[in-house]
């Protein structure tokens, strides 16, 4: 980014005072309204460790006056009075994210692929029905989800958390749209040298797809990290993480502690992806994608 | 005899359609199998149960006996004589026309300006933004807004002097559709500001240098000429996802200013279907309510989509 500006400047002189001072209003307008947006985090992560007796005081403090792990403690000490132990639900966790993450990528990429570049008898059809699902909401699916998973056997089996996951609409459509910025001619030109649909998807387009790729690496991460057994997986040694920790937050105000507690914690897994994925997205800048 | 020799040629092009689409199957054999693994969980755990309740909004069904068909009776009842179902459409609309346009133009302007910031700003501002659609905590805004002087707003405002006495910001109806919005706006920016900032950085930066050459000056005439033409597909997935997150609104209200919230002032299209179908058990009757939000969903998806061709095209 650095060598770009530099290109940007020499390009002209007089523009270069002009963008100095749009890149400080600029910092300006997204400083405000990220307070906006960060304020209640930062409160969340406040109240997480704040003792017992100063989460109501008046008047409420912007920051803990002794601040304390206190609540930490409880929501382990909480989670570790189950039958199984915590490290099982961490496991199941990190298995059914790390599934449904992967399965979803592979499916959905191949798929927006030849949704997007190739045209077939029913394509238009499966384009058209992909934004109906997404558009789609209604609350008798999920009965209907689970007649369904309960005709093949699913109900109380880890696959039950797994399998709805993998084929995310909204993954698809997000590939999708992105994929159909690239050039046909490029397309055409690996078909002349020999590549078939396949080879072309994973070779040549989607490498050429981080900042989408990695997009949807982050969208598939955050929801199957937050799937929840539910009524789908009554089994102890089956259940996921975030379905007992909202059982020890869900406690009401007077529990507010612990819940805020258990909020940031669930919320480290899905940061630390989305850095790493971010990461990724912004080094594409540094290398120009496909050309013409 | 011309009708004979009409209807043969009819019969020889429809058989000749068949086998031509048979080969056009075949040869694009590849094409099935690449999007085979999608379509086979895809149908089984989205086409399928969606299938299937397509019917229920014609039927009485309390998940305990078998559904009852009983014609377009639900439909008659929802636009006849529920009151609160007339009420709710009112507060879907003004919720959707409200924050989908304004947090539509949010993602938009936030990943573009995003995207002149150096590279290490980027990822932390775009933490920032997306933060709150990871985080979800329902809990901490029930504190800020608290009705006692105890609540974060409250105890600022007093201290500020602004108010004397506490404002009931989760139950006094004048507020609660205010509230409701203000958070709303805060988890707004997910999945369409995250698949912007992605599209930003997917265009192709020798455009920028080949319009520089070409006369473009201010930042405006870039966002015209380069940005939005680049970026149509990924502002179509966004609009998307905001008809969605706008028109479906409920859980924040419900998690926020409780269910049902006073006078109904933040009662939405999708919290009386869950009124319906979770709390009463009248499930054909929250289809029927469903229906009704996806044929509004729908329109508006097709308007936008036509609108939005326009400009890009």
């Amino acid at each position: 980014m650095a060598e770009v500006n530099i290109d940007r400047l020499r390009a002209s002189d007089k523009q270069a005072g002009r963008r100095h001072g749009g890149t400080i209003a600029i910092f300006a307008v997204l400083l405000i309204v990220g307070i906006f947006m960060l304020l209640p985090i930062y409160l969340t992560v406040i109240m997480s460790i704040k003792p017992v007796e100063e989460l109501f005081v008046f008047p409420p403090k912007l920051y803990a006056v002794r601040p304390t792990l206190d609540n930490f403690r409880d929501m382990f000490r909480d989670l570790n009075s189950n039958r199984v132990p915590f490290s099982r639900y961490v496991f199941n966790s990190i298995f059914v994210t790390v599934t449904v993450t992967a399965l979803q990528c592979i499916f959905c990429s191949m798929a927006a692929f030849v949704l997007a570049k190739c045209k077939f008898p029913g394509s238009k059809l499966i384009n058209g029905i992909i934004v109906v699902a997404l558009l789609y909401q209604s609350n008798v699916i999920y009965i209907m989800q689970y007649i369904v998973m309960a005709k093949l056997g699913l109900i109380d089996s880890p696959l039950a958390l797994i399998l709805p996951s993998i084929a995310s609409p909204m993954g698809l459509f997000l590939m999708r749209q992105s994929i159909s910025q690239i050039p046909d001619s490029i397309i055409e030109a690996a078909k002349v040298d020999g590549a078939g649909l396949f080879r072309i998807c994973w070779q040549i387009v989607i490498p050429n797809q981080k900042p989408a790729l990695m997009t949807l690496i982050i969208f598939a991460f955050q929801a199957a990290w937050n799937i929840q057994s539910g009524s789908l997986v009554f089994k102890e040694e089956y259940k996921t993480l975030p379905t007992v920790v909202n059982q020890a937050a869900a406690s009401g105000i007077a529990k507010a502690g612990v819940a805020m507690a258990a909020a940031v914690f669930m919320l480290i897994p899905p940061i630390v992806i989305f850095m790493l994925a971010q990461r990724q997205v912004i080094e594409t800048m540094a290398h120009s994608g496909i050309k013409e | 005899m011309a009708q004979i020799a009409a209807e043969d040629i009819g019969k020889r092009t429809k058989q000749e359609q068949r086998r031509q689409l048979w080969t056009a199957v075949k040869q694009n054999r590849e094409c099935y199998l690449m999007i085979a693994p999608f379509m086979l969980f895809f149908i089984i755990f989205t086409v399928i149960p969606v299938v299937m309740s397509l019917p229920m909004g014609f039927t009485d069904f309390n998940m305990v006996q078998a559904p009852k068909f009983v014609g377009i009776s639900n439909y008659t009842t929802l636009f006849l004589s529920d009151k609160i179902f007339i009420r709710s459409i009112r507060v879907t609309l003004v919720f959707a026309l409200l924050t989908g346009p304004v947090s539509y133009m949010l993602c938009f302007l936030l990943a573009w300006l995003i995207n002149e910031l150096p590279p290490k700003l980027k990822t932390v501002f775009t933490l920032i933004f997306y933060a709150p659609s990871m985080a979800n905590v329902y809990t901490v805004w029930q504190l800020i807004f608290s009705g006692d002087i105890n609540g974060y707003l409250n105890s600022f405002l007093i201290d500020w002097g602004i108010i004397n006495s506490p404002i009931q910001w989760l139950t006094d109806g004048r507020y609660v559709l205010g509230v409701t919005i203000v958070v709303q706006l805060w988890i707004s920016l997910g999945a369409g500001f995250l698949a912007l900032r992605a599209g930003f950085q997917n265009i192709d930066r020798s455009l920028y240098e080949a319009a520089a050459i070409e006369g473009i000056r201010t930042k405006w005439q870039e966002l015209i000429y380069i940005v939005i033409p680049s970026m149509g597909p990924q502002m179509m997935f966004a609009a998307v996802m905001q008809i969605v997150s706008s028109f479906t609104a409920g859980s924040v209200a419900q998690a926020l200013v409780g269910f049902p919230s006073t006078d109904y002032k933040a009662h939405t299209i999708m919290t009386h279907a869950y009124d319906y179908g979770w709390v009463r058990f009248e499930m054909g009757y929250a289809s029927a309510i469903c229906m009704i939000l996806f044929i509004a969903m729908f329109l508006c998806n097709k308007f936008i989509s036509k609108a939005l061709g326009k400009y890009l095209d």
